[in-house]
């Protein structure tokens, strides 16, 4: 039945490209889509995180504001002129942290996700505004920015880390005691519970990939704006939870899957990219995704309706 | 003179599942005034049938008829304008309500003029007429999640028989399904007692159950389903019990309790004046290998408390858990499990499984740990761990079904299974039995003996005193959280068991109690 699901997200996503298509031939051009590719990827990979927090039955607001605070990390530690490899180990240790302080006080604390990550939302936001003075750090050396701007081949840098983090994901997902521990706890924590799983921490695990991924969003943020700014990532924690429930992820947990998350994420990108392409305001494009969102999931339920 | 046609006839009816047919050709027929018992195991057809009439499941082919003409039930809304109720074993109200709100939840009526304010006085005193009506002693104003299991049941009951606002008609037929399972034995009394004013009134029911006392008692005909077919209906004047054990299961269950004994160990498990707040006091006990040791006690007694102690779930404020001969202190069920304790909760669906994945990752859950290789588990090896257990317990899933489209009885060998495939010795069995049919109950029980004979011991939970009797070693009775007797099997009698599960310490039998399987039903809970 998941099948049937993905198999539903994958027709939008190709209808969707062929209306494009048909309405301006340039949106299939091989220029276009590696360009929808990697103005998607930060999204993408924002929702990897997000997938495996809402498979666990939890959520994280705090996505955006962690890509902003690690971002910023970055900006400091390489404007400080230190070693590429330690600034970003840096980026990737602050991203992490602050998942797992997420985790932690969803686990320990018995608190609502939802409430925990509203709060950490503002928390590493006014950080990373902070610590920069409200002010953005710019202008890195290109043996930098080549992880934004490089290409293998003809591929961009942001769309090979995607498809590593999704591979790396998917392997986690699928084929480690972790995945399944996802999966279980999102589906009946109890249970799981009196199964001998140590739930505390693998959730405080899920919420600290979040963070990660944050990160690693956030490098490629920083190197393709050449920027570092305290303000970067806003509703970016909106943007990676639509990917995941156009994708098909439940929001109750326990049900959904990375390659719905992918083609979530390419939905909202090609939509993005189709209606910019087309000349569409801003202003009606936010109305047509807002759409999307509601439909797909419309569709989504109706679709299981149906199986019942 | 025309004899009436029946208020109710469903012909031929056939429901198919991707990949089962649930019902096959069924036809079930309905008279005015009847009680009419609905009788097959998990998995029979019974739910399906009657979601079908609720108008919750779509006919594949087949014919409805009330009063002889054809009809359409379209949905739930058709069905409730048609004068169909049906009365799930998972209650439908809302806690936060009174009970008169949910009572009249689609048809508050409302001040004269004022069409969104409720008329409370109005509301109340309809409600206090219906109740009254009903035989029910139940506060209209209080809040439904004040009241107690039976008597939300009785205002869930009240609910389907308010009378019709316009877009229902009244009560005509009436679907219960395990009415009991919760009840105590005086609430017991009090649902039969408006089932049959009910019937009186000519209000045609349909009674699921598993207890055959219940069957004999209340119902004057009924209908065996098995494998998605009627197999018989019939007076009850005219079948006995083994008859319909055999026409449910097809194999003769004249043992109910093929119980083996198994030669005593080693202890495995003792307990010495273990206690914790609001719970258990000075709780000491012992389990062998070999033994099961069962566990009774009325509702609240401590029972469930217990298990979760043993098993980790909760810590234990004084005393002492003695596994294998040395103390141990469980910081979670993971400690318990890799001391080799194995529980199986009271409630499956909450506790013991997770609905959405497969019967193989079910059974797999306790062992990640042990089946992975520096955290990467291959499905595959979940397979080869569980396969063999599945078909051990002969459970009837499909690798890609999730656990939530099972029966009950798979779906607690499910739960049971997730023990079998490690070293688990001390197993903790929390109703077991509660709520599956009697081919999975037997199951149930023969697997039992097989543990006992490989060495393991067995903590048994259960409020079918039958049960206990029947399967048990040694009895633990409980009351109020402290241990009121210990008997040997030989000893135990159900006088015996139930005298001492009131505080009864003396032990004085009552006749009534005495082989009346209500008593069953006072012991639901805890």
């Amino acid at each position: 039945m998941n099948r049937a699901r993905r198999f539903g997200t994958v027709i939008g996503l190709v209808v969707l490209c062929a209306i494009l298509w048909i309405l301006t031939p340039y949106f299939l051009t091989v220029s276009n889509l590696l360009n929808i590719a990697e103005q998607t990827s930060i999204n993408a990979i924002v929702a990897v995180g997000m997938t495996f927090v809402i498979l666990s039955g939890g959520i994280d607001l705090s996505v955006g504001s962690i890509v902003a605070l690690a971002g910023v990390v970055l900006g400091l530690a390489l404007r400080d002129g230190q070693p590429l490899a330690l600034a970003l180990a840096l980026t990737l240790a602050a991203g992490l942290v602050c998942g797992l302080v997420n985790g932690l006080l969803v686990s320990l604390g018995g608190l609502p996700p939802f409430i925990v990550t509203l709060g950490t939302m503002s928390i590493a936001r006014g950080a990373a505004l902070l610590v920069t003075e409200g002010r953005p750090i710019s202008g890195f050396a290109a043996s930098f920015r080549v992880l934004a701007t490089g290409r293998v081949g003809f591929v961009p840098a942001p769309v090979i880390a995607t498809a590593v983090v999704y591979l790396a994901a998917h392997v986690a997902l699928a084929g480690t005691t972790f995945g399944r521990y996802v999966y279980a706890i999102g589906g009946n924590e109890e249970a799981t519970r009196l199964s001998g799983v140590a739930v505390r921490f693998h959730k405080t695990m899920i919420y600290g990939v979040s963070g990660l991924m944050s990160a690693i969003a956030a490098v490629i943020l920083t190197a393709r704006l050449n920027s570092a700014q305290p303000i970067a990532g806003m509703m970016y924690e909106l943007d990676a939870i639509a990917a995941t429930v156009i994708g098909g992820t439940s929001l109750m947990g326990g049900d959904g899957t990375l390659a719905g998350t992918l083609v979530g994420a390419l939905i909202m990108g090609v939509l993005r990219n189709g209606l910019n392409l087309l000349g569409v305001s801003s202003f009606l494009q936010q109305i047509v995704i807002g759409g999307v969102i509601v439909v797909a999931v419309l569709l989504d339920t109706v679709l299981k309706r149906n199986r019942m | 003179m025309t004899i009436a046609p029946p208020p109710l006839e469903m012909r031929g009816i056939r429901k198919a599942f991707p990949g089962v047919v649930a019902l096959d050709g069924v036809d079930l027929t309905l008279h005015a005034g009847e009680v009419h018992m609905l009788l097959g195991e998990n998995g029979a057809g019974k739910s399906t049938l009657m979601k079908i009439l609720s108008g919750a499941y779509a006919k594949d082919a087949g014919e409805i008829l009330i009063d002889g003409a054809r009809v359409e039930i379209g949905g739930p809304r058709g069905a409730l304008a048609r004068g169909i109720r049906v009365i799930y074993q998972e209650l439908n109200l809302v806690p936060q309500l009174s009970a008169a709100e949910n009572i009249f939840l689609g048809a508050l009526p409302t001040r004269a003029g004022l069409s969104g304010l409720v008329d409370r006085r109005a509301l109340h005193e309809r409600t206090a007429r219906l109740l009254a009506d009903l035989g029910m002693t139940i506060d209209p104003r209080v809040r439904v999640d004040r009241l107690g299991l039976a008597q939300r049941q009785m205002v869930e009951i009240a609910k389907a028989l308010a009378p019709a606002d316009e877009r229902s008609a009244a009560a005509r037929v009436l679907v219960m399904d395990e009415p009991t399972s919760a009840l105590t034995r005086r609430e017991v009394e009090q649902l039969f007692a408006l089932i049959a004013r009910l019937a009186a009134r000519g209000v045609a029911i349909v009674y699921i159950t598993h207890r055959m006392d219940e069957v004999f008692r209340i119902g004057q005909r009924v209908t065996v389903l098995r494998d998605g077919r009627r197999v018989a209906s019939r007076p009850l004047g005219e079948v006995t019990v083994a008859e319909l054990v055999r026409l449910m299961a097809n194999r003769d269950l004249s043992d109910h309790f093929p119980k083996v004994r198994a030669p005593l160990g080693p202890e495995l498990l003792r307990l010495e004046h273990v206690s914790r707040a609001g719970a258990l006091a000075d709780v000491s006990l012992s389990l062998h290998a070999g033994e099961v040791l069962g566990i009774a006690g009325l509702l609240g007694a401590g029972r469930t408390e217990l298990a979760r102690v043993i098993a980790g779930a909760d810590r234990c404020d004084e005393g002492r858990v003695i596994v294998g001969g040395s103390p141990v202190r469980f910081r979670g069920p993971a400690d318990a499990i890799a001391r080799g304790i194995g529980l199986l909760p009271e409630d499956r669906k909450a506790e013991g499984l997770v609905a959405g994945l497969t019967m193989v990752r079910n059974i797999a859950l306790p062992h990640g740990r042990r089946l992975s290789k520096a955290g990467f588990l291959p499905p595959a090896r979940e397979t080869a761990l569980a396969t063999p257990i599945g078909d051990e317990l002969r459970i009837k899933a499909t690798p890609t079904q999730p656990v939530r489209l099972l029966s009950g009885g798979n779906q607690q060998k499910v739960v049971l299974g997730k023990w079998l495939a490690g070293d688990v010795r001390v197993f903790v069995f929390d109703e077991p039995t509660r709520g599956i049919d009697v081919g999975s109950k037997v199951e149930i029980y023969n697997l039992m003996n097989r543990l006992t004979a490989r060495g393991a011991g067995i903590v048994m939970i259960s409020s079918e005193l039958p049960e206990l009797l029947g399967m048990s070693d040694r009895i633990v009775v409980m009351h109020r959280g402290r241990i009121q007797a210990q008997l040997d099997a030989a000893e135990a009698t159900e006088e015996r068991v139930l005298s001492a599960a009131l505080g009864l310490a003396g032990g004085i039998g009552e006749k009534n109690f005495n082989g009346d399987k209500d008593t069953k039903a006072g012991f639901a809970g805890g």
